[in-house]
């Protein structure tokens, strides 16, 4: 099973949430991030201008079986993209294991339900 | 108190100005109006002076009121562009209704009024007061109109646009038609009563929101297009409902001087058919006041809760607060005039009428009104300054087809003046901001400064 983190911009959030529902990607978390990159915004506080290097963004987290590994990815990529610098990155990650805290059920099984599966 | 004001025109000789510039005459009105009606008390005196001073404080305290409801209902990326909005309407209006607002509200004319710039010229409506304590009066009534309609606009208008919009109602669309109702002119002629605004102030307010939120559009993301057809329109929840519930406590507070303040008096006799009910004195009308304004909020509030508990299963706080302005909104035009129980059936009926429209606006017809502005103002006190005609005592003499006439002139005015700036504005200078800086929040693209750091 492998972790797809999706570093994106917080306006995209939206579209990419309805992507991977549209893969039948069902369950993921995410989060608001701070970053440090390139980009700058100028701001005023009562009169001094200062530049924020911390960049505001959401971190997507998805845990998936193998299998479904390049569609999440896809997916995440169709919809997050503007074509501007500050789109985010992808990364995909090994994970060794999964546990339905439900359950107690082990690997592959813990991320998907069986019966609904076609 | 307020059909005194052609009475003192008729009785006082006018001035017809000319050039009353540079510097502002404080003229001291020491000399009692001597009336016919027996309308004793109306020499210059402290004690209405300082009851109307103190009301002026509590309408200038609704506008952190408004600024709280309209930043707890939108979004954390925006709120320092909305408390932008509301600070600049204050203080654009504060300056345009000293320049030529007031002169035009009361100066002498039946459509518009005009006793030239500055408030050195214009004949004082009110002679138990100095004309300056008068002015601070009417001054924040009209910022109270102004900034209503930052509500709808709220979240997509560019600023520098807002800024040109709060300086044409403070000069001319709230003073002209704040003329034809409390300046002398034809509606007050007509017999319309609206004793502290309910069609001047917040249908004045409501309408030109209306026209605001139908120019602009509706914000990215309210409503999406399904693939049968269909509209469906999305919840944009607000980033605070604590700020906007105490907003909306200041504001119920702040209503204990914007109408019972209205009486621009304190002390004295009234003619009996002025306030009707018994009402001889201005300390009866006053604490009567108080008691149908608060009565009228308590009751819509409790409608707000019933409806949103039978409608949608859990009473829901966002729908009372806009349920308590509602009935405060209603009770404004009659607050004077009615019984207590028929300011609960107003309080009731402004809330219902709010509850429908709030979900006909943005479900039906697509108007996105991020804080439900036009219904609660608009709606609610067209609703408001109708029953004052069907509720009042029978000897004031007010009757709801004069109402009508009045709340439909205002309401007409309003719309149509609104959307002939705003469409003005949206065809040379562009209304809307861009979609990126809507997407991204208007705090940092607009102003360089976010509120939540």
């Amino acid at each position: 099973m492998k972790k797809i983190e999706a570093i994106i911009r917080k306006t995209k959030f939206e579209d990419v949430k309805e992507a991977l529902l549209a893969a039948d990607i069902e369950w993921f978390s995410y989060y608001d991030v701070r970053g440090v990159g390139k980009t700058r915004q100028a701001r005023i506080y009562r009169g001094i201008a200062y530049d924020t290097s911390c960049i505001e963004r959401t971190l997507v987290s998805v845990i998936v079986r193998d299998k479904n590994a390049e569609k999440t990815v896809s997916a995440i990529l169709g919809a997050a993209q503007t074509g501007e610098v500050g789109d985010g990155r992808i990364f995909v990650i090994p994970i060794e294991d999964a546990v339905r805290i439900r359950t107690g059920e082990r690997g592959d099984i813990a991320l998907y339900n069986a019966e609904q599966e076609k | 108190m307020k059909r005194v004001v052609p009475f003192c025109l008729f009785l006082v000789a006018l001035l017809s100005s000319g050039v009353a510039m540079a510097q502002e005459e404080v003229v001291a009105e020491a000399a009692a109006v001597v009336s016919e009606e027996a309308e004793a008390g109306f020499s210059i005196n402290a004690v209405d002076t300082i009851w109307v001073l103190l009301a002026a404080m509590l309408v200038f305290f609704m506008q952190p009121g408004f600024a709280l409801v309209e930043a707890g209902m939108t979004r954390t990326k925006n709120t320092a562009n909305i408390l932008m909005k509301n600070f600049l309407d204050f203080s654009a209006g504060s300056v345009l209704y000293w320049i030529c607002g007031f002169s035009i509200m009361f100066g002498a004319g039946a459509f518009l009024g005009w006793d030239g710039f500055g408030i050195g010229g214009v004949e004082n409506p009110c002679p138990n007061l100095p004309k300056e304590g008068y002015f601070i009066f009417q001054t924040v009534f009209c910022a109270t109109a102004a900034t209503i309609v930052s509500g709808a606009m709220a979240e997509r208008t560019k600023f520098s646009m807002y800024i040109l919009y709060s300086v044409l109602i403070s000069a001319f669309i709230y003073p002209i038609q704040g003329h034809w109702s409390w300046g002398g002119g034809w509606l007050s002629e007509l017999g319309f009563h609206d004793f502290a605004g309910s069609a001047v102030v917040h249908s004045c307010g409501g309408f030109i929101a209306l026209a605001g939120a139908i120019v602009l559009g509706p914000r990215l993301g309210k409503y999406t297009k399904l693939s049968d057809g269909k509209i469906r329109s999305n919840a944009i929840p607000g980033h605070s409902l604590a700020l906007a519930a105490l907003g909306v406590w200041i504001l119920w507070m702040g209503w204990f001087g914007f109408n019972p303040g209205s009486t621009v008096a304190a002390t004295g006799a009234v003619d009996p058919d002025c306030y009707g009910g018994g009402i001889l004195d201005n300390m009866t009308a006053m604490s009567h006041i108080f008691v149908t304004t608060n009565v009228a909020a308590a009751v819509g509030a409790i409608v707000a809760l019933i409806y949103t508990w039978v409608v949608f299963g859990k009473p829901s706080l966002s729908m009372m607060c806009n349920g308590i302005l509602a009935g405060l909104v209603g009770i404004t035009a009659g607050c004077d005039c009615v019984p207590i129980w028929a300011a609960a059936v107003i309080g009731a009926i402004a809330s219902m009428v709010m509850c429908f429209c709030v979900r006909f606006f943005d479900v039906r017809l697509h108007i996105d009104d991020p804080v439900g502005a036009v219904s609660v103002h608009g709606m609610a006190g067209f609703t408001g300054t109708i029953l004052t005609g069907v509720f009042a005592f029978p000897e004031c003499g007010y009757s709801v087809g004069t109402q009508l006439i009045g709340e439909l002139a205002i309401a007409g005015w309003s719309f149509g003046c609104g959307l002939i700036v705003f469409l003005l504005i949206k065809h040379i200078f562009g209304l809307r901001v861009d979609a990126r800086i809507e997407e991204e929040g208007l705090d940092v693209y607009e102003h360089g400064e976010s509120a939540y750091n």
